[in-house]
């Protein structure tokens, strides 16, 4: 078997806030175009982690992190990283739909804008295409200049999703993106991701176990801010190496 | 016989005593308030019509002539009362003080809640707060003392005019415009602005592009509050004005506004006479207003909610 691509490399992360340490050395690398899963109980550290690998925990003061995470072998928090570009790169969706209250074409086309593209026909067309991505243009093309705000949850997460990959990310981060949605509007985000990792490599966290063993290949099991197992996903479930993780996922605890 | 259970059950218990208490109390004090109000408006609307219907001074001709002298007639015999030249000066140095205001309010509102908010809590607000204490007096006195005579070396003439009068106005509007700009930017919902710099939006773009818009309902009723109370202002406006009953001819020359008629005109006329009468229709005029400027604040809110 070929040794697939590691798009994204991460080697003891330690993060603390304040003196608290909410990760606690987390080596875990992941693959081009394979979707990966970070599950564990809450607090665990999943979602602080996944909120590393695009700097957006330095929006939150009094954070500090240390350790080595690179993009393509280029450390994204050495001093001369742009964080702008990194998110570029790395584009995350979160887990309330939060689109802006603006019409969906404007939602959609953000990003594109903020990078100085005003063609009309280029806009309109990455309009079109990252909707049938996000699965959402049939709903939604008749009314594209409609408040965003006007859609269901699950409409306005797929929006969300579609605003992302209009920007054409090599990376989605996913932070419990249907953990607000009904389980129709889930399964529909869980097909669209199936339909996208052909082009994106995707991190997923999910506090749903069925949702990781459904869309990933891989799964990392977190506990109290440490990586505690990472293998196929299948393995995770079936044979899982560790006594805590078949404690979790056979609901012991969590 | 008596049944304990039934007895208890059918009597009000202490606490649904309590309650219907605090209701009459509240709705009771509301009622003086509202009683307060309509009073209010209508007595103010009574003496303000009346030289309306009895002296049969035309509603247009009152909004249009540039002529106020209640003692002379016209030919038709009716009080010449023009109230353009104050309409005029009270829309010129409220529209005046909001334009140069905004840009001051907003950036220093962007300062407080984006930038800095460490410096605009710890600095910013306390000024923000002292400049509203500071009563109208003083600021009409400052104005008086620095900024006529400052008109006055630019532009020459007496230096009394609109401008002065829009540059106090602005100083006293800018923290109402301030604070609640403030109040407008930071309910701006923090996953707006995670949200677009997880897009890769640098910080000024999320601000100019996310809260700014986002805010604009907020902004914008903001600036009407701020008008709103520079068109009522009338104390250190009347200070700076010139009170000159003319059309202003430009910005430094002596006018007037609605409000600076009223403070000086009202002690000297006779209670009942046309010049009495007529000062009523000003301040009719005066709270039609500012009700206007209340529907257009709550038509932005109805229209914000997107």
């Amino acid at each position: 078997m070929v040794e697939a691509e590691k798009v994204l490399t991460s080697s003891d992360v330690h993060l603390f806030y304040g003196k608290k340490e909410a990760l606690k050395g987390v080596n875990l690398d992941f693959n081009k175009n394979e979707i990966t899963a970070l599950i564990g109980p809450s607090g665990c550290g999943k979602s602080t982690y996944l909120r590393c690998l695009n700097r957006m925990n330095d929006l939150i003061p009094d954070v500090t992190i240390t350790g080595n995470i690179a993009l393509n072998g280029k450390n994204i928090y050495a001093p001369n990283i742009d964080t702008v570009e990194l998110r570029k790169q790395v584009g995350m969706v979160f887990q309330q739909p939060n689109p802006f209250p603006f019409s969906i074409y404007d939602n959609v086309v953000y990003g594109l804008r903020l990078a100085g593209i005003k063609d009309k026909a280029t806009l309109d067309e990455a309009v079109e295409t990252s909707l049938r991505n996000a699965a959402v243009w049939d709903t939604v093309k008749d009314k594209l200049n409609d408040s965003a705000l006007s859609l269901s949850g699950g409409q306005q997460q797929r929006v969300c999703i579609a605003r992302v990959l209009a920007v054409k990310p090599d990376i989605i981060l996913l932070d419990e993106p249907t953990s607000a949605l009904d389980p129709i509007s889930s399964s529909q985000i869980e097909n669209m991701l199936l339909t996208l990792k052909d082009k994106y490599t995707i991190i997923i966290v999910t506090h749903n176990m069925q949702q990781a063993s459904r869309v990933s290949e891989k799964t990392a099991f977190f506990l109290n801010g440490e990586l505690i197992e990472f293998n196929d996903t299948k393995n995770i479930f079936l044979n899982p190496r560790e006594k805590q993780t078949e404690d979790y996922i056979s609901g012991k605890f969590g | 016989m008596k049944d304990p259970i039934k007895e208890s059950l059918l009597k009000k218990s202490v606490s649904a005593k309590r309650e219907t208490r605090g209701k009459i109390i509240s709705f009771s004090f509301t009622a003086v308030i509202v009683v307060l109000v309509v009073t209010i408006i209508g007595f103010v609307a009574s003496r303000g019509l009346i030289i309306f219907f009895k002296d049969g001074v035309n509603p247009i001709d009152f909004l249009t002539h540039s002529v106020w002298s209640p003692k002379k007639l016209d030919s038709a015999g009716h009080p010449l009362l023009g109230a353009a030249p104050m309409i005029v000066g009270s829309f010129a140095v409220t529209v005046i003080a909001a334009l140069i205001g905004t840009p001051f309010a907003i950036a220093a509102a962007i300062f407080m809640t984006e930038i800095s908010p460490k410096w605009g809590r710890k600095i910013l607000h306390p000024v923000i707060e002292l400049l509203v204490g500071i009563p109208s007096v003083v600021y009409g006195f400052i104005g008086l003392t620095i900024v006529v005579p400052f008109v006055r070396n630019i532009s020459g003439g007496s230096g009394f005019g609109i401008l002065a009068g829009s540059f106090v106005l602005f100083v006293m509007i800018l923290p109402t415009i301030t604070s609640m700009s403030v109040d407008a930017l930071r309910s701006v919902p923090r996953y707006y602005r995670e949200a677009s710099l997880a897009l890769g939006a640098t910080r000024w773009q999320t601000i100019s592009k996310v809260i700014l818009r986002s805010a604009t309902p907020g902004i914008l009723t903001a600036v009407v509050f701020g008008m709103s109370r520079a068109f009522g202002e009338a104390l250190a406006v009347q200070m700076v004005i010139g009170n000159a009953m003319l059309l202003p001819q430009n910005l430094v020359s002596p006018s007037s506004t609605l409000t600076s008629v009223l403070t000086m005109n009202m002690g000297n006329t006779t209670l009942g006479s046309t010049a009495n009468n007529a000062l009523w229709s000003l301040a009719l005029l005066l709270l039609l207003m500012s009700l206007v400027f209340n529907f257009v604040i709550r038509a932005i809110a109805k229209r914000g909610e997107f």
